[in-house]
């Protein structure tokens, strides 16, 4: 690459432009985001209004329940903005690095449930204690959400929204094709208390299944609803990893492996795109299903689930799933924040929630409010989905949760069952596996 | 880099016209330095935005990352390092996990890299011909390319799926069991060497369409009056024509596989970045995430990323060694 060229006289010129593009560009990565004080004219009549920001991932619904408007109609002063990132796996971190850096944060940044003990333990000088701010009464939540989002010095560092009690999704048009109960009470009679119970009415099921169709979708469904009724699963209440020889993680594996190896499931992993398509083909009978899978389950079934679809109480309480709002200590608006994050947490917005969203309150209060106590469900047969997850949530023991919770949760869901279920390995070198696979993701 | 610096340092010869010789009135001595300096200095004003951008977002990351290799570093503390000295590196040559995604990568490179060379260069060849338009064909071949990994990925999967996959349904209809690809390790890295090929083929094609073109048609012409038949001509005349290209895709081809990472990411649905219950498709970029992203060991991952940059270094000696080989051969 040898060249001569000639120099026009304006190259001084287009050097500065480049040095200057350098410029602009290197400071245009300086700053982003933030809270934007914005001078613009509130329905009050003018003055400045402050825009408070909520970080969340997926749907919470707080927009779409309408509960921002409602909130900026009390709050003149306030304008709220939300950003959202689909999946947590890809929220969390970016929460992690942000709180690191001290920039970037939302006023308001939700936390799953998975990761609220690792936020509560090592993160918990990064957050406003909300257990100080003023109308914080800590009986207004069930006691074991409360206490998830509690440090071990004492502080909560987040508010608890919805929760995940565990019912069972079951299609009434084939289960009266394989002679069993139709109704939610007497189905709910055919596995109440074990849910060894479940595999023989899958057993029955097996039977007289109509040709093209298993009793459930997974055994990790079964697994993840098994495990989540109990109290300590990974952790002990002392704190010590228990993963390998608590009765929770023992008896849900062999509940999981057994349904496998029984032909009882559809060989499925749930939330991808073959679980969907099975869904609308009605390829299986049963699914645990948190209140936060009914919506899922209506739009992957589609309007010719309509009226087949019914809930059933779970065999035993459990929770699977949910979240928590927390403030930063970095937000920009602490105050209008710490406010704005009780109103959305309190029993009346998270039973309007549930309206909307099907979300069940963290809240007793909210369930006997009417929205709750007497939400049906049309597309579920009329199910009195409120009195039926509210009830289950009541009676949830009050869970341990300990750190590396997801990643040993996945071990077992992603890695060990699946390769019972799917591979067709023997449960004890899947076992070896799953143990492993957390050997090396905890790092001790 | 070597020969933009090149470039640059060599200081250009003086314009004919003798502008440089200092002239003995008023302001011309000093415009004639402007000028000089404007000449010497200028090439690298013009490169520097380009090193300035390497350096805050590739050179200063390189370095972090290999800091941070050295360290115990938690994603939930970013800002906390403790020095461990070699123990990722270490740790990694007893880790099975590592050695899987090793394997992987490099039987998925070759499953996906020696078809798709091969299938480029017929596919070149058939191009190389008159065609009807011979546009058409070209930028088809290179609408795969065009298309972004993750839709691409997620229509392959669909063809993949075991209960109700295209493919499948295919292989029934000729009376061949249903395969459960995701799920058994060959077929799985099957089905994403498959997706690798049909993005990449066609990019490959081109190049070394570009590469036949460039080669003296005497050359087809005297091949032609002594006979060889057309599948000769491709063997004894356009190969060893291409030689430098085809070594040049290798290597780009090489360097891509070993960073494998979106279509078996995306081929694995939720929790793709295991690869499979097994790890069965799991290769290093994925490994590296899963370190990084889910276990969040950020230590543990820069020592993965920095082993995969030896390795391409490593990928590259050899390049050097085999290009001096076939220079000096001719």
């Amino acid at each position: 690459m040898r060249r001569r060229f000639r120099t026009p006289p304006r190259r001084m010129a287009a050097v500065t432009a480049v040095a200057a593009l350098g410029t602009v560009l290197f400071g245009a990565c300086a700053r982003d985001g933030g809270g934007v004080e914005s001078a613009g004219e509130g329905p009050g009549g003018g003055g400045r209004r402050t825009t408070v920001t909520v970080g969340t991932f997926g749907v919470f619904g707080y927009r779409q329940a309408g509960l921002y408007a409602e909130y900026e109609r009390l709050h003149p002063e306030i304008t709220i903005k939300e950003s959202v990132i689909e999946r947590n796996d890809a929220y969390y971190p970016q929460l992690l690095t942000h709180l690191a850096a001290g920039g970037g944060l939302s006023d308001i940044q939700a936390v799953e449930v998975g990761n609220i003990h690792d936020v509560a333990t090592t993160q918990a000088d990064r957050f406003v204690d909300l257990s100080r701010a003023a109308g914080v009464r800590a009986d207004t939540w069930l006691d074991w959400k409360w206490a998830q989002a509690t440090s071990p010095d004492g502080r909560t560092i987040g508010l608890g929204t919805d929760i995940g009690p565990i019912a069972v999704c079951y299609r009434k048009d084939l289960f009266a094709k394989a002679g069993l109960p139709t109704d939610r009470e007497g189905v709910g009679r055919l596995w109440a208390g074990d849910w060894r119970k479940f595999l023989d009415t899958g057993r029955a099921y097996r039977r007289r299944a109509p040709a093209g169709t298993v009793f459930t979708d997974s055994a990790a469904g079964i697994y993840n609803a098994s495990v989540h009724g109990y109290a300590e699963r990974y952790y002990d209440r002392r704190g010590r990893r228990v993963h390998a020889r608590s009765p929770a993680v023992r008896e849900s594996w062999n509940l999981a492996v057994r349904a496998a190896r029984d032909g009882l499931t559809a060989r499925l992993k749930q939330f991808e795109k073959p679980w969907d398509q099975a869904y609308a083909n009605g390829r299986f009978a049963t699914v645990a299903c948190p209140p936060w899978m009914l919506g899922y389950i209506k739009e992957k079934t589609g309007p010719a689930g309509e009226d087949k679809w019914d809930i059933a109480p779970a065999p035993r309480p459990a929770n699977w799933g949910g979240s928590f709002i927390t403030v930063p200590k970095a937000a920009r608006h602490r105050k209008q924040a710490v406010a704005l994050a009780i109103w959305l947490t309190a029993p009346e917005q998270q039973a309007k929630l549930f309206e909307r969203q099907a979300s069940i309150p963290s809240t007793p209060a909210s369930y006997a409010m009417p929205q709750v106590r007497d939400a049906r469900n049309p597309y579920f047969g009329d199910a009195p989905t409120g009195r039926i997850f509210s009830a289950a949530a009541l009676s949830v023991p009050r869970l341990v949760i300990g750190p590396h919770e997801q990643q040993i949760g996945t071990a077992f869901t992603d890695v060990g069952i699946p390769q019972v279920e799917q591979q067709g390995r023997s449960p004890g070198a899947a076992w070896k596996a799953v143990q492993k696979e957390i050997h090396n993701a905890v790092d001790e | 880099m070597t020969t933009a610096t090149e470039a640059v340092g060599d200081r250009p010869a003086p314009p004919p016209e003798d502008l440089d010789r200092p002239r003995p009135s008023g302001p011309r001595p000093w415009r004639s330095r402007l000028y000089r300096w404007d000449v010497r200095y200028s090439p690298y004003a013009f490169v520097a935005p380009f090193f300035l951008f390497f350096s805050a977002f590739g050179v200063f990351p390189l370095l972090y990352t290999g800091w941070a290799s050295l360290h115990r570093v938690e994603l939930a503390t970013p800002d906390q390092l403790e020095w461990v000295g070699l123990h990722n590196y270490a740790r990694l040559l007893g880790d099975d996990f590592f050695w899987n995604a090793l394997r992987n990568t490099f039987t998925i490179g070759v499953l996906s890299t020696v078809p798709q060379l091969l299938m480029a260069l017929g596919l070149a060849h058939l191009l190389h011909y008159r065609l009807r338009a011979a546009a058409f064909w070209r930028v088809a071949l290179l609408t795969p390319y065009a298309t972004s990994v993750a839709a691409a990925t997620l229509v392959f999967v669909l063809l993949y799926g075991r209960d109700y996959g295209m493919v499948n349904w295919a292989l029934g209809a000729v009376g061949v069991g249903p395969v459960d690809w995701q799920n058994s390790t060959w077929s799985a890295q099957l089905a994403v060497s498959s997706i690798v090929i049909w993005r990449w083929t066609g990019y490959n094609a081109l190049i070394y369409l570009a590469a036949m073109q460039a080669v003296p048609a005497e050359l087809y012409e005297s091949a032609a009056l002594d006979g060889a038949s057309r599948a000769q001509q491709f063997r004894y005349v356009t190969v060893p024509a291409l030689r430098q290209t085809i070594l040049f895709t290798v290597v780009v081809s090489t360097i891509g596989a070993t960073q494998l990472f979106g279509e078996p990411l995306l081929f694995g649905g939720a929790g793709g970045q295991k690869g499979g219950a097994s790890h069965q498709f799991q290769t290093l970029g994925l490994y590296l995430y899963e370190q990084g992203w889910f276990n969040f060991h950020l230590g543990r991952a820069s020592a993965v990323a920095w082993t995969m940059f030896l390795i391409l270094l490593l990928i590259g000696a050899v390049n050097l060694l085999i290009a001096r080989g076939l220079r000096k051969s001719r």
